[in-house]
């Protein structure tokens, strides 16, 4: 990569994949716009700084690896590959089309750049941990991370503390996983649909190293995960406190706005908010 | 047509007997040996299933993932990842028993080269019952685009198998019994993904066997030969993709097919058989095997014997098709 991109540029790269979200699922018409939104930060800071990546040889084998578990906010990675240089901003357009490689849920054999398919939720962690269990028992190849991204409501599933399990015993320490910790799932609050807490002890008693973080700040997530790299007995997870719909006031905090995309008018509202004052949707005026 | 060499054997008394799964097991410590790619993981059986062989040879390439099938298929797909040639090892009635949509997902739709391997398949699994008798296994994995599904025939020719999925890049499933049965072939015997093969040509019938079912037909084929009819044994390991040219030209030359497996005849082999056919060639078919119902605690062959799926049972079902059933598509 390039020089290091500021923390001002990287909050307004951020920003702008937020635009390229609203655009690509109000054109799409359906998708999961909260999730993807609140990921902004993350995604950014992995993509544009801490990633150790290339986006013109996407299969380049010293690279770090990046897995979307909650496969379902996958315009926010489409959205920082195009951004990256994996493919032209135009295609972002195609998301949810026939023939399109932005499937609604990420494939890897269709975008060079992916390194996984997901949708179904809970099996990322496993597949990271998979990923991660090579670099440190097969290859030998220390300075390779694997970070994972999940959902809360997805911790739901079984499948995660059989993965959590894993990595404790076998202490993956090139493994970072992100919960998205935004408190919505489809029916509800996590809290409400089924409690998650205490989140924190839970990771602990299965034997990683639990960071807590404000995930809209690019700072701490840089930070959290230089400290998980600092850790080296045992695999760290970073619980990413975020707002679900981040950056659009009427969708902050919004469980409705989990698997519904903006239709024209709302796109309008909130590209409004994220600063492009031109009340149409227009792919050229938004740089799409 | 393929020149298959049947164990001389065979029909001996002293014919060796051995489980399909230690062909793995063999099969896998060989190509071990030589791709240091590959690499095993279980779910805390490792030893029944025969993995262990590869465990004590190769104790760095071992992963034990405990009592969890869908990290174990998951963890796998990672593995495949980052390059390797994992072996995802259980007993059929967890994996792919427990965790088809991580299969569906991470493997297949992914394109991972995962091997899976199920041990303790069908009802031979005997004793343990129902819930240990996996029978929708074949029916499971072979509706899944971009699969693989192999059930081999013996033990040596599970250890071919496992030794040709180890290098085809693709999503592997194989599927292995745990009672001992019949060598029914020879170390210079084919083996090929994707192939079936004429154990015995005849006129009167087909019967097609996956598995060990193959050494049923051809016992029944003896006992129908005793009656003046005339069978012919096709044995198909590789359930998907089916060799189509082999099973059509056979149903031509018979018009007649009876398929058999240890598993349910709703979509599994018999299944397959019968949607190649109803494509193809439409032959009159009837299918050995599970009908549409569990299993229940037994001795393996007190329960082939119970779901009609002995030799005998099988010839009397074939003289029964045949006198009922009218020759179609026959060419001399």
């Amino acid at each position: 990569m390039g020089k290091q991109l500021s923390l001002a540029d990287l909050q307004k790269k951020a920003n702008d994949l937020r635009i390229d979200v609203i655009c690509m699922l109000e054109a799409a018409k359906s998708g999961h716009t909260a999730g993807s939104l609140d990921l902004a930060e993350i995604v950014t800071a992995l993509y544009f700084n801490i990633m150790k990546i290339d986006p013109k040889n996407p299969a380049w084998t010293d690279r770090d690896i990046f897995i979307l578990s909650n496969g379902h906010t996958v315009p926010i990675q489409y959205a920082a590959m195009a951004e990256a240089g994996y493919f032209e901003k135009a295609e972002l357009q195609t998301l949810r089309k026939l023939g399109s490689r932005l499937q609604g849920h990420p494939e890897r054999v269709k975008l060079p750049g992916l390194e996984n398919t997901s949708g179904p939720l809970g099996s990322g962690l496993s597949q990271a941990s998979g990923y991660a269990y090579s670099l440190q028992y097969l290859e030998n190849s220390k300075h390779r991370f694997v970070y994972v991204v999940m959902g809360d409501g997805e911790l739901d599933e079984g499948n995660v503390w059989e993965a959590a399990m894993f990595a404790g015993k076998y202490k993956l320490t090139q493994l970072i996983a992100f919960i998205d910790r935004n408190n919505i799932q489809i029916d509800g609050s996590t809290e409400t649909v089924m409690p998650l807490e205490d989140l924190k002890s839970k990771w602990e008693s299965f034997g990683w190293h639990v960071i807590e973080i404000d995930g809209h700040n690019i700072q701490s997530i840089i930070d959290s995960v230089n400290m998980a790299k600092a850790i080296t007995n045992r695999p760290c997870v970073i619980i990413a406190y975020t707002i679900a719909g981040k950056g659009v006031d009427f969708m902050e905090y919004d469980y409705a706005w989990h698997g519904k995309a903006p239709n024209t008018e709302q796109a309008a509202k909130a590209l409004h908010e994220l600063g492009i004052m031109d009340s149409i949707i227009n792919p050229e005026e938004t740089n799409i | 047509m393929n020149e298959y060499q049947l164990n001389p054997d065979l029909f001996n008394d002293n014919v060796v007997m051995e489980p399909i799964r230690a062909g793995f097991g063999k099969g896998l410590k060989a190509i071990g040996g030589t791709n240091d790619k590959v690499v095993a993981l279980c779910a805390d059986l490792t030893d029944s299933t025969q993995v262990g062989l590869f465990r004590e040879t190769f104790p760095d390439r071992f992963i034990e993932i405990g009592i969890s099938e869908q990290n174990l298929v998951t963890v796998a797909s990672g593995l495949a990842m980052a390059g390797k040639i994992p072996f995802a090892v259980a007993y059929a009635a967890f994996s792919p028993g427990r965790n088809w949509e991580q299969i569906k997902t991470t493997i297949a739709l992914n394109d991972q080269p995962v091997k899976i391997i199920a041990s303790h398949a069908g009802i031979s699994v005997g004793p343990d019952g129902a819930t240990h008798q996996m029978l929708e296994d074949i029916a499971l994995m072979r509706v899944i685009p971009n699969m693989i599904v192999i059930v081999p025939g013996d033990s040596i020719e599970a250890e071919k198998a496992t030794q040709a999925i180890a290098e085809n890049g693709k999503p592997s499933y194989l599927r292995l019994a745990r009672e001992k049965t019949p060598i029914i072939s020879t170390e210079n015997s084919p083996f090929e993904v994707g192939k079936a093969y004429v154990l015995r040509e005849g006129t009167d019938i087909s019967l097609m066997g996956t598995g060990a079912m193959t050494y049923q037909l051809l016992v029944a084929a003896n006992l129908l030969s005793e009656k003046g009819i005339n069978a012919e044994v096709v044995h198909i390991p590789t359930v998907k993709p089916l060799d189509s040219e082999t099973i059509i030209s056979s149903a031509k030359r018979t018009g007649r097919v009876l398929t058999a497996e240890e598993a349910q005849v709703a979509g599994g082999f018999g299944g397959a058989v019968a949607e190649l056919l109803g494509n193809q060639l439409p032959t009159p078919i009837v299918r050995v095997g599970m009908q549409d119902r569990f299993g229940e605690s037994g001795e393996p062959m007190e329960l082939f014997d119970y779901f009609n799926m002995t030799g005998e049972h099988i010839a009397n079902t074939a003289e029964e098709f045949i006198t009922n059933k009218p020759q179609y598509h026959r060419e001399m």
